[in-house]
Formats: structure tokens, C-alpha cells, sequence
């Protein structure tokens, strides 16, 4: 029973990661319909620079609590002017170019970043600094700690905020405009293009913040990390309906949750045929599963094919 | 470029007009047969290596446009069948089980059971439009790696990580394509015994992609990529179409995987990542896609061109700074993504477009101008 709360905790950790990054794609789906395959590379960027501000400002013996906030408030900034400058001229002037042009000027600037940032901080794994105390809390017989806490908690705030703002707000009011329709929208008065370009900064930002997340909790950031990051929040992004915010939340949560239980139980499921080290198929299978009987994901409305 | 362009959509659109063309079509062939010799004694057997490879690639690019361009179905998980092929060929003709069949017996069977798994990827993914068919694909992909990565244990299947080794060379009869071919009048060094066979394989692809895109299939799947609904109500059966690109496409990949795995003699799961399927997908949006030329171009362009970074990365440096200042491996992604990046930008139709989808995507341009949304800078 405790593992499996513990891998449920795991899980929750993992699907709240997801969730932050997976709403960065949900969001530019849902308004340009583009998949933006470089936004796994703006969470490795935004974990590195975490990384780079805390080790760098380590010396000066601050409480690292306070390195964390200043490492997020400066790479925050650094990924929203990356997702701006991505967006202004890798993608916008591609909008009305034939559908498959902004999927590859997508995977160029995800190749063009994994190497840049290779250059910056080479090919090495980079550890950690630790955030919060080691103190964990026993729930039932499990542990969680109160790094995983804080990441918990953060996540759902975030994710409150982003709700909120999205239902509630002006500009999430815009925002909901442009997805629906950006020609009707612009005649209603709306800056389309302001609005496309916030969603992307709104999207780098909750980048940042899941990077410093990622780096924390599992102590490494290397050039490499954003890829099958960025591919697991798409999945979990499409499995919860993709253009969805519920659905990224929801997806994110449950992709986290299936492949920690996962890992955790293949073993005892196959008799010790596979190990843990197929933990990666659980996401695309549920994936494929998912959408062969619910074609549009989970939370997505069912759509029409075109006439 | 343009002259040349002109020139090859004329061969391949007139391909019976023998008064005008023989010659040049004699020109091209004697170019062809003599490439491995001009390259070997011009850049050295590198680069005839990566020849090789351009033509292994050319294939791959035909057959994802099969299922891309023809089809119009994204699809990201291709290396995978280009894996089936040459792991099958590793199994059965090399030391792994003691196996050692021949290449009549293993590619027909590569290329099938590739072919098989197409229709497997193609089964449950029929009801999917464009991008959640992307992404399953994708996982497809990565689900293939990942069992090759693992089925080492308990019984040890792939090998692992370490992939196989020792795989036996392409061979007819007695006759090792790994040692120098005698023929009698010449002496064929292994590289470029590979590059005649491999030559005749990708022309061989060439020939069937070019009947199949004028077959009656091939019209179906045109009108499928052109709108769905109206292919169904046309009396097309969608289905079988569909699946007929998956399994085709996955045909073509298995072939090329066999031949791969003869050529190199080692399959491991490192050559068969998302960054494989990504790079022939690149080939065949960036050379024009749907079109057989712009493809064969893509695929040739982005064989050579990233190793020719790779060549001149570090001399360059060397001379420019005095020193070699930045990796020359990641210099080279970096400027290959910068180029993926520009190419669309100018070039969205792909360098190389037909003329017809040129035309199409430049009317849907302009029909699309009045209600553009305006690029004002803010």
C-alpha cells in the first residue's frame, strides 16, 4: 500500500511538471494550431539559466530560497523574450504557409536551441544546488518531501492563476476570441497579433517555472532535457484534448500518474518480463489507446472532419 | 539551378519523348555509373560513404513521401520501419542465432514484415487528422526503439544497447560485396560495389514511386490529401487506400533498413531515434513534397550538406580565428537548424515544389490575402 501512495506522490510531482508545460503547448494549439516543437527546448533554457543564477550566486551565501526566486525571476524574463523572438520570426511568418512549413521551422529552432545551448553550457550534466531542506513529511507510510510539496503547491497555483485569467480577464476573454476565430476576432477590435505573441509569453513563463521545477526535484539539468520533456507534455496535452486547458491539466496530471505507477507495477504486471526500463511506452500506449476511442483526446470536443 | 530544375521536370515529364532526351538521359547514367570513381579519387572513400548513405536516404525519403505527399499523412514515426528492415536482416544473417540467409530470402521478408507493421500503425490511427496522427506516429516510433533498447532480457533478442555486430555483408552466392569484386575487366573496391547495388535499389524505388503516383492508387491518394470526405463520397474506400500508403511506405523503409544493415554491419538502437525520422521528414518537406525530384534533391541536400559542416566546422575556425572556438558537431546542428528555419520561411513549399502545388499554394496565398491577419509591428 505505502508504494503505492508513494508512487501516486511521484506521480502527482511528475503530472504537475507536465501539466505547467503541457498548457505552453495547449495554448499555442489552441490559437494557431501550430505544434510548437520548440517549447520543450524553452524549459531546458529555463532550467539551465536557473541553474547558471544559483550556482553563480551561491558564493554569496544567500538563503537558497532566495536563490530560487531570483533564478526564476531572471530566467522567466530570458525564456519570454526567446518564445517572443521564436515567435516574431521563425513562426509568424509562416501563418499562411502550407500547413507541414511551420512544423519543420518548429523542429529547426528546437535543433537550432539544443545546440546553442550545448555551446553555453557544453554536453555535461549539470547538479542541481538544493532549494529546501531535506524535511519530508510520512503520509500513511509514504514520504513526500517538502520540495515535492512546494512543487505541488506552486503548480496548482499557477494553474489556478492561469484559469482564472483565461475566464475571467480581458485578455483571456482576447484570448478565447482569437482561438475561436483570429479574422472575427481582429474585426471586433482585437490586436490578434499582441494577443498570439502573449500566449506565447505566458506559455515561456509557466516554461521557466516548470524548468526550475524539473531541476529541482530531480537535481540535474543538461542541454538535452527540454526533448523528451517537451514530448511527454505534448502527449499528455493531447491526451487531455489538445487546444484544452482543463484537458492539459487533466492530461499532464494522468500522464504523470500512469507512468510512475507504471514503472512501479510493470515488473509485478509481467511476471519480471519487462522491467522499469519501458516506463517511456506507457505514455505513447495509453496515448494511442486513448485516442483511438476518443479521436479528439480526452476533454476535446468531438470534431467534425470538415466538409 | 533554375536551367537544371527546368531540365529534370522535362525528363521526368516526357519521359517518351526519345528524340529529344536520349542523350541526355545517356549523359545522366554515365554520370551515375561513374560517381563513386569521381568522388573516391576527388574527396576520398568518405565521402563515398556518405554517397552510399545519400542513396539509403534517397530511398527513405521516397517512401515517407509516399505516406506524407502522396497521402498527405504526417507521419514522424518513420524510422521505425527503416529499424524493422535492418534488425530483421540482422537477425537473420549474422551470429545472433546462427542464422545466415541470404539476401533473396531476408530483404523480401524485411521488406514485408516493415510493410506489416505500416498496416499496424495504420490500423488504429485511421479516424486521426493531421497532428494527433503526428504525435501517435511519433510514439510509434519511439515504442519500436524502446522495445529494440530492452529486449535483451530475458531472452536476449536485439542485443541491447549494444546492438548486433558481426552481421553478414550483402552476398550473392559466394560473391561478398565486403571484399573487392573481381569482374574480370575491373576491380570493384566494397564501396563501390555498395553504391551500384544501392543505386540500383533507390532507381528501382524511383521507378515504382514514380508508376504508383500515376496509378490509379496513386490518384486516390491525391484525392485524400486533397480533401477526405469528398475522396469517400467519390466511391474511393479510404481505408484500404490509407492503410495501402501506411504499408508502402513502411515497404520502401524496410528495404532500405536491409540494405543499411548489410552495408554497415551493425544495427543498434542509436540509429533509429526521433531525430532519424525527424531529419527524413525534413528531406522530404524540404525538397518539395509530393514531388520525386524535389525529394530525391532534399534527401541528397541534407546527406551532404550537414557533413560538409562537419568537414569545414573546424578547419574554418582554425583559419578565421586561430583557433577551433566552438564544437564543430553542435556548430553544425546549429547551423543545420538555422537553414531548416530560413528555407521555410522563404521557401515554404519546399525548395523544389511541382509546379502544380506551387501554383495551388500560390493561389490559396492570394485568396487568403484580403482576410489576412496583418503582421504590424508592435
Amino acid at each position: 500500500m505505502d508504494i503505492f501512495l508513494q508512487q501516486i506522490i511521484n506521480g502527482v510531482v511528475l503530472g504537475s511538471i507536465y501539466a505547467l508545460v503541457a498548457l505552453g503547448y495547449t495554448m499555442v494549439y489552441g490559437i494557431l494550431g501550430l505544434i510548437n516543437f520548440a517549447h520543450g527546448e524553452v524549459v531546458m533554457i529555463g532550467a539551465l539559466v536557473s541553474y547558471s543564477v544559483m550556482t553563480a550566486l551561491l558564493p554569496s551565501g544567500m538563503p537558497p530560497v532566495l536563490l530560487a526566486l531570483i533564478s526564476v525571476l531572471v530566467a522567466a524574463p530570458v525564456c519570454m523574450a526567446l518564445a517572443w523572438g521564436i515567435e516574431r520570426y521563425a513562426y509568424r511568418p509562416l501563418r499562411h504557409a502550407p500547413k507541414l512549413a511551420p512544423l519543420i521551422s518548429a523542429i529547426g529552432v528546437s535543433i537550432l536551441l539544443q545546440n546553442l545551448a550545448m555551446m553555453i553550457w557544453g554536453r555535461s550534466y549539470h547538479a542541481f544546488p538544493d532549494i529546501l531542506p531535506a524535511i519530508h513529511f510520512d503520509i500513511g507510510g509514504a514520504q513526500i518531501t517538502l520540495l515535492q510539496t512546494v512543487t505541488i503547491g506552486l503548480a496548482a497555483l499557477t494553474m489556478a492563476i492561469l484559469s482564472w485569467m483565461i475566464q475571467r480577464t480581458t485578455l483571456g476573454q482576447a484570448m478565447r476570441a482569437t482561438a475561436e476565430n483570429p479574422a472575427i476576432a481582429e474585426l471586433m477590435g482585437i490586436p490578434v497579433n499582441r494577443i498570439i505573441t502573449l500566449t506565447f509569453i505566458i506559455g515561456a513563463a509557466l516554461a521557466a517555472l516548470a524548468g526550475l521545477m524539473v531541476g529541482a526535484n530531480y537535481s540535474v539539468a543538461h542541454y538535452y532535457m527540454g526533448f523528451m520533456l517537451g514530448l511527454k507534455a505534448f502527449t499528455a496535452a493531447v491526451l487531455g484534448g489538445i487546444g484544452n486547458i482543463t484537458g492539459a491539466m487533466l492530461g499532464g496530471l494522468l500522464l504523470g500518474l500512469i507512468e510512475s505507477l507504471g514503472a512501479g507495477y510493470i515488473e509485478d504486471l509481467t511476471g519480471g518480463f519487462l522491467g522499469s526500463n519501458y516506463q517511456d511506452i506507457f505514455a505513447f500506449l495509453v496515448l494511442i489507446g486513448v485516442l483511438v476511442f476518443r479521436p479528439g483526446g480526452l476533454m476535446g470536443e468531438r470534431v467534425s472532419e470538415r466538409a | 539551378m533554375k536551367m537544371t530544375a527546368r531540365f529534370f521536370a522535362r525528363l521526368t515529364r516526357h519521359p517518351n519523348d526519345n528524340r529529344v532526351h536520349w542523350l541526355a538521359w545517356a549523359l545522366l547514367g554515365l554520370l551515375l555509373a561513374s560517381l563513386p570513381w569521381l568522388v573516391a579519387a576527388g574527396f576520398g572513400n568518405t565521402w563515398l560513404r556518405i554517397l552510399n548513405f545519400a542513396l539509403l536516404y534517397v530511398m527513405l525519403a521516397l517512401g515517407l513521401n509516399i505516406v506524407v505527399g502522396f497521402a498527405g499523412l504526417l507521419d514522424m514515426g518513420y524510422i521505425a520501419f527503416y529499424a524493422v528492415g535492418a534488425y530483421l536482416w540482422a537477425l537473420l544473417a549474422s551470429p545472433q542465432f546462427g542464422l545466415h540467409w541470404p539476401l533473396w530470402a531476408i530483404l523480401p521478408i524485411g521488406a514485408g514484415v516493415a510493410g506489416l507493421f505500416g498496416v499496424m500503425l495504420g490500423a488504429p490511427t485511421l479516424k486521426l487528422r493531421g497532428d494527433y496522427l503526428a504525435i501517435v506516429t511519433l510514439g510509434f516510433g519511439e515504442i519500436i526503439r524502446i522495445f529494440l533498447n530492452n529486449l535483451n532480457a530475458p531472452v536476449n533478442i536485439t542485443n541491447g544497447p549494444q546492438g548486433i555486430s558481426a552481421i553478414d555483408a550483402v552476398h550473392f552466392g559466394n560473391v561478398s560485396l565486403a571484399r573487392p569484386l573481381d569482374l574480370g575487366f575491373i576491380t570493384l573496391p566494397p564501396l563501390v560495389s555498395y553504391y551500384y547495388l544501392f543505386l540500383v535499389a533507390a532507381l528501382l524505388i524511383i521507378g515504382i514511386a514514380i508508376r504508383l503516383e500515376r496509378s490509379r492508387v496513386g490518384r486516390a491518394w491525391a484525392a485524400i490529401r486533397e480533401d477526405e470526405v469528398a475522396a469517400k463520397a467519390c466511391g474511393i474506400n479510404t481505408r484500404n487506400v490509407k492503410l495501402l500508403a501506411f504499408a508502402m511506405g513502411a515497404t520502401f523503409g524496410g528495404v532500405a533498413g536491409g540494405l543499411f544493415a548489410g552495408f554497415q554491419q551493425f544495427v543498434s538502437p542509436e540509429s533509429f531515434g526521433l531525430l532519424e525520422s525527424v531529419m527524413v521528414l525534413c528531406m522530404v518537406v524540404l525538397g518539395g513534397m509530393g514531388h520525386i525530384p524535389g525529394v530525391i534533391f532534399g534527401a541528397l541536400l541534407l546527406t551532404v550538406l550537414p557533413e560538409f559542416f562537419r568537414q569545414i566546422a573546424g578547419p574554418v575556425q582554425q583559419s578565421l580565428f586561430g583557433s577551433v572556438l566552438v564544437d564543430p558537431e553542435s556548430l553544425r546542428m546549429l547551423l543545420f537548424g538555422l537553414a531548416l528555419v530560413l528555407v521555410m520561411r522563404y521557401r515554404p513549399s519546399g525548395l523544389w515544389p511541382s509546379p502544380q502545388r506551387r501554383r495551388e499554394i500560390e493561389d490559396v496565398q492570394r485568396a487568403d490575402a484580403p482576410q489576412d491577419v496583418p503582421v504590424s509591428p508592435m
